[in-house]
């Protein structure tokens, strides 16, 4: 579904240029569930952004269901970190938004629109404003309204990192079950290595400064996964031990002396 | 449950009715005092009782002054309301614009207006449209300024969505930045409408016809001080009436202003 080739971005900052990402190759298949770890700086939300085509990569390219991404698509949905609500909109309203800017027929998805609120246990709040939600709850209105779209692709970026630990693990077995309902290719930038052992079929591990792909680790664990008790915590316990390996010992890359790295 | 609902409103009422009064009263009560105190002579300050007196004896007339200043407090107001937002609009839709015009506006607000009544004079004649073109001149530039502050202020958060949804221009301006820059604009119109009403007089007092600026002039030259503060009186309680009716307004348009501000 999503083929990144290549990929590299350069920022020019005040103190010259900066290489946020550098050679990145990368393929999602269709359905699959990609988690995006690495230290913050990595470039992991520059890479997300690349594939949303917020942001042109300065090498290589980037291209959803055989299309280069040249800006952003209709099939793609974005969630960010903050809700991003508008304040002044009722919950349902907001997650009608995107339906008025593509110009949709609103009657046509009002009756989806519901649903997703019924999915998301919203039913009783679509009235209400964002403000008298929880910050949970604001970030499901913000899912509803990237899968008003009925995207093809979901590109989130660590959507529950605002939130408090309890939030965050309801919020993200709600989501596996969203995307074992759906289908949908999510692509899940985080920092969070328990989230990313819960949620992702395979991880992609970025090293920082240049973010480069340092490894893409398989998760065979069964679905529907659970945190707490399970059946295979051994295979959970072994896939977050390499995860953690991968993030804290940098690796001592061939072209980079260590002495310049950061 | 309902005792707490009772007290709950009662320290409502307290807190928006009770309080403000009380300072009122107080306050005059301070000024009475301080009249008989000091024994000052009725010409130099007159005393409440002096005051209430002199607008008894003309309740009919100072009304009707009062409305007149009003009615061109009202139309320059509302001018500078439309013009101050289309300008902002503009302004803040083009950086080369904004750029060109933004100097000229600020040398402009930093004229001092009452040098510009003689010539309004000179150009518009009598009656009144020079008092509601001092109207329109003191009290456009804050609205511009604020308005303008609104709409540049949209949070990145919100600014990307648009771009993620590959909102038009016109779009995001309609349905994202407009809205958000409401309680900005309201600051504006919050601060111009003193200015609105400070317009208005001294285009009276400079070219007095009617008015309560008018009034003022005239109890000079009759040595009647209780009269020009009657006159003051009146203008004051305009300005706090008008002052409240704009913040009605602000409660009713943009309920969710508080609640994001806090």
């Amino acid at each position: 579904m999503i083929t990144v080739s290549a990929a590299s971005r350069t920022f020019k900052g005040k103190s010259g240029r900066v290489e946020a990402l550098k050679d990145i190759n990368l393929t999602v298949g269709d359905g699959e569930f990609m988690a995006v770890i690495g230290r913050s700086g990595c470039g992991k939300s520059t890479l997300l952004r690349m594939i949303a085509g917020l942001i042109k990569p300065t090498g290589g390219e980037v291209s959803i269901a055989g299309a280069r991404v040249l800006a952003p698509r209709r099939d793609v949905a974005m969630v960010f970190q903050r809700p991003a609500l508008l304040p002044w909109r009722s919950v349902q309203d907001n997650v009608l938004l995107p339906v008025e800017i593509f110009r949709w027929r609103r009657s046509q998805h009002y009756e989806r629109a519901q649903q997703l609120l019924e999915m998301t246990g919203l039913a009783g709040f679509r009235k209400r404003l964002p403000h008298e939600l929880s910050g949970g709850m604001q970030q499901r209105v913000s899912l509803c309204r990237a899968l008003i779209q009925n995207p093809k692709v979901m590109l989130m970026d660590e959507p529950f990192s605002a939130l408090d630990a309890l939030t965050r693990e309801e919020l993200a077995v709600e989501l596996q079950r969203i995307h074992m309902e759906l289908g949908t290719t999510i692509v899940f930038v985080t920092h969070s290595i328990q989230e990313a052992v819960l949620l992702a079929d395979r991880v992609a591990v970025l090293s920082a400064r240049p973010g480069r792909l340092r490894q893409i680790v398989k998760i065979d664990i069964p679905r529907p996964r659970s945190f707490g008790h399970n059946a295979h915590l051994e295979q959970v316990a072994d896939a977050s031990a390499e995860l953690h390996q991968l993030l804290l010992t940098e690796e001592h890359l061939p072209n980079t002396p260590p002495a310049t790295r950061v | 449950m309902t005792d707490i609902q009772n007290g709950s409103r009662l320290s409502l009422v307290w807190t928006n009715a009770v309080l403000p009064v009380l300072g009122g009263v107080v306050a005059i009560g301070l000024w009475w005092l301080l009249t008989i105190a000091l024994h000052i002579d009725p010409f130099y300050v007159p005393s409440p009782p002096d005051v209430v007196e002199s607008f008894l004896r003309t309740p009919t007339y100072l009304l009707s002054e009062t409305w007149i200043t009003l009615q061109r407090v009202l139309i320059g107001f509302g001018i500078a309301a439309v013009c101050g937002l289309l300008i902002a609009v503009v302004l803040a839709a083009s950086r080369t614009v904004e750029r060109m015009a933004m100097p000229l506006l600020a040398a402009v607000n930093a004229v001092p207006k009452v040098a510009l009544a003689p010539l309004l004079l000179v150009w518009m004649g009598f009656g009144n449209s020079p008092k509601i073109v001092m109207v329109v001149l003191v009290s456009f530039f804050p609205i511009v300024v604020s308005t303008m502050a609104g709409l540049t202020s949209t949070p990145a958060d919100l600014r990307e969505l648009a771009r993620s949804l590959s909102a038009s221009w016109w779009q995001t301006f309609v349905k994202v930045r407009l809205s958000w820059a409401l309680p900005q604009v309201f600051v504006g119109l919050k601060v111009a409408t003193p200015l609105a009403i400070i317009g208005a007089v001294i285009g009276e007092v400079v070219n007095p016809d009617h008015g309560l600026g008018s009034v003022i002039v005239g109890s000079g030259a009759s040595s009647d001080t209780p009269l020009a503060f009657a006159a003051l009186v009146l203008l004051a309680v305009t300005g706090v009436v008008l002052f409240y009716f704009v913040a009605v307004i602000e409660r009713v348009l943009v309920p969710w202003a508080r609640a994001i501000a806090s």
